[in-house]
């Protein structure tokens, strides 16, 4: 191949500097935002691109944390993450060791439809989700929220933990249930501990989610209720962008999937690639 | 019926309760709202029933045909250009080598990151005055652009995201089929006098079809979804030039205030989808099969 062609050792050289290339293009950006966020209002607007070498200032921090509601917003994402990503780890969890582990009647309609709305549109959910707040009255509450990130979850974090619960050996839950055990107990007992990784991925994909989004915050919580998102969004107003402040802010929100990232990076991507290349 | 025969639905039925409230419910009131001519700040019992005459309307309504123009023609740029990079670079760099963990690590951070945060890194970069992209095409001597205020560039702008973006997604999901695929057969192939090209076109790109099938429907499917890093970047304009169906229906619906007509373009977009998804589960749904994983 090309490293017959060339020589081993020129193409090794080769391949470690088109990664560095393609990972500099990749970095860049979040470099820009990250830099721009710890950046004086004047180098912010100057024309000529500062990459690394300013004084940095903690101005930008300073203003969004004092100013505002800030912790009001980092709580309310931080609650709606924590509640959703829970819900959908239990009940998931148990659809998922139903759906791998016993035959009943409805288990492929129940497959199929979840793999289906696992990709309706979150601006198809946006209209009858308003009109739902709106009739029954639940204006500016996080358990709407929290309610619609659940459901958002459920279908991938099934499909994922489905993926892991087919890895234990049933023996383990035969032996349980000749003992006595319950299905409750069999799932509590002998399966959640052999499931710990399972559960890591897919807290993280859905943590990630609820962490992450954008249209249906803005759409149903108030003053009150905001996540980080839409907090940030609200920096862009008609006179223009503060752009060192909604960086630094930025830079915040990127935090914990940048965390999740760096320490489970490879179950990250075994997760997002098992539908395709397994299936 | 004993307990342990039970037992299956009580463990799927919460699951499927929320489900069925939280995606299934609004799809159908979707479908029911379309029948009525609802406005924001009016009550809906109100609203008119207007039976199917907002299906009527977008057949010949040009705003929302030139939105599904313009998310065919996003999909089209940003698919064939992230599939081609991605396949190419796989194959490129396929081979493991040390520290590919962290290489691969840094290619998922822009998936990981809020769409939001994505939006506004790009929204800045291409800013007209204080812009880092339009400083450095200075140096090379060509005059700033104003990129989110002029229809050709904008539509180049939001492809121009989604491909760094995604590229390293496709990237990253065929290098894993291609380390999978079985080592005899690539060998043999290499005996048999296949050269370089030969090899990838004839043996490996067929053996990883199924993969980059349900990559490409992946991929067609969230173009259809995507509307978060548009709504910061442009908000969809100027005019039309960058309003993705998504983004359209969300448009419709809270700035120019008509509930039901959105609604009756949601019922487009979940039938295109719908359609999309079933093509992935002929090629192959995970969940149904009981024996391997």
């Amino acid at each position: 191949m090309i490293g017959q062609a060339i020589g081993g050792r020129q193409a090794v050289i080769m391949h470690y500097a088109s990664l560095a290339v393609l990972a500099l293009i990749t970095l860049m950006p979040i470099w820009v935002m990250v830099s721009t966020g710890f950046k004086n209002d004047v180098l912010v607007q100057q024309k000529e691109p500062v990459w690394f070498f300013f004084v940095p200032t903690l101005g930008n921090y300073e203003y969004i944390m004092t100013r505002g509601n800030f912790d009001v917003y980092l709580w309310n994402s931080i609650i709606v993450g924590t509640l959703s990503t829970f819900f959908t780890l239990l009940f998931g969890g148990f659809c998922a060791y139903a759906l791998a582990r016993t035959e009943f009647r409805g288990r492929v309609l129940v497959a199929n439809s979840t793999l289906l709305v696992r990709m309706v549109p979150p601006a198809v959910l946006a209209v009858p989700a308003f009109a739902m707040v709106v009739n029954f009255g639940l204006n500016n509450d996080l358990a709407v929220l929290t309610f619609f990130y659940t459901a958002l979850n459920l279908p991938f974090a099934i499909w994922l933990l489905f993926g892991f619960f087919k890895q234990i050996p049933v023996e383990l839950e035969e032996a349980a249930i000749i003992d006595g055990a319950t299905p409750l107990q069999v799932y509590f007992r002998v399966l959640l501990p052999l499931m710990k990784s399972g559960y890591a991925v897919a807290g993280i994909f859905t943590f990630r989610i609820a962490w992450n989004e954008f249209i249906l915050a803005l759409l149903l919580t108030g003053r009150k209720t905001r996540t980080l998102p839409v907090g940030a969004s609200g920096f862009i107003t008609d006179t223009g962008v503060e752009w060192g402040r909604i960086m630094a802010m930025g830079t915040l929100i990127v935090i914990p999937p940048l965390i999740f990232t760096f320490f489970a990076a490879r179950q990250i991507i075994a997760g997002m690639t098992a539908g395709a290349v397994k299936g | 019926m004993s307990i342990r025969a039970l037992s299956p639905y009580f463990f799927i039925l919460p699951a499927v309760a929320i489900m069925v409230a939280g995606l299934v419910y609004p799809v159908l009131q979707a479908f029911y709202l379309s029948l009525y001519d609802w406005k924001i700040g009016t009550k809906f019992e109100d609203a008119p029933f207007v039976g199917i005459r907002h299906f009527i309307r977008m057949v010949s309504d040009e705003n929302v045909h030139e939105s599904v123009w313009v998310t065919l023609r996003f999909g089209f740029w940003t698919i064939t250009i992230e599939m081609f990079l991605g396949v190419a670079l796989a194959l490129l760099l396929e081979k493991p080598i040390r520290g590919a963990s962290l290489f691969r690590t840094i290619f998922i951070l822009p998936l990981m990151i809020s769409p939001v945060v994505v939006g506004l890194i790009w929204r800045y970069l291409f800013d007209a005055r204080i812009g880092w992209i339009n400083y450095y095409l200075g140096k090379v001597g060509i005059e700033p652009q104003v990129w989110l205020g002029n229809a050709d560039l904008a539509f180049f702008a939001i492809v121009f995201t989604d491909i760094w973006q995604w590229t390293p997604f496709i990237f990253i999901i065929v290098i894993a089929g291609l380390q999978a695929l079985p080592s005899e057969i690539l060998e043999a192939s290499k005996i048999d006098g296949a050269n370089w090209w030969q090899h990838i076109l004839f043996v490996k790109l067929p053996m990883i079809r199924s993969i980059l099938l349900i990559a490409l429907l992946l991929r067609l499917i969230d173009v259809f979804r995507a509307l978060e890093v548009m709504y910061i970047l442009t908000g969809g304009g100027p005019g039309r030039a960058t309003e993705l169906l998504s983004l359209h229906i969300y448009n419709r619906a809270f700035e120019t205030q008509q509930l039901g007509y959105a609604s009756a373009i949601s019922v487009l977009l979940i039938l295109i989808v719908f359609a999309l998804s079933f093509g992935i589960l002929v090629a192959g749904n995970p969940l149904k099969e009981k024996s391997d994983i």
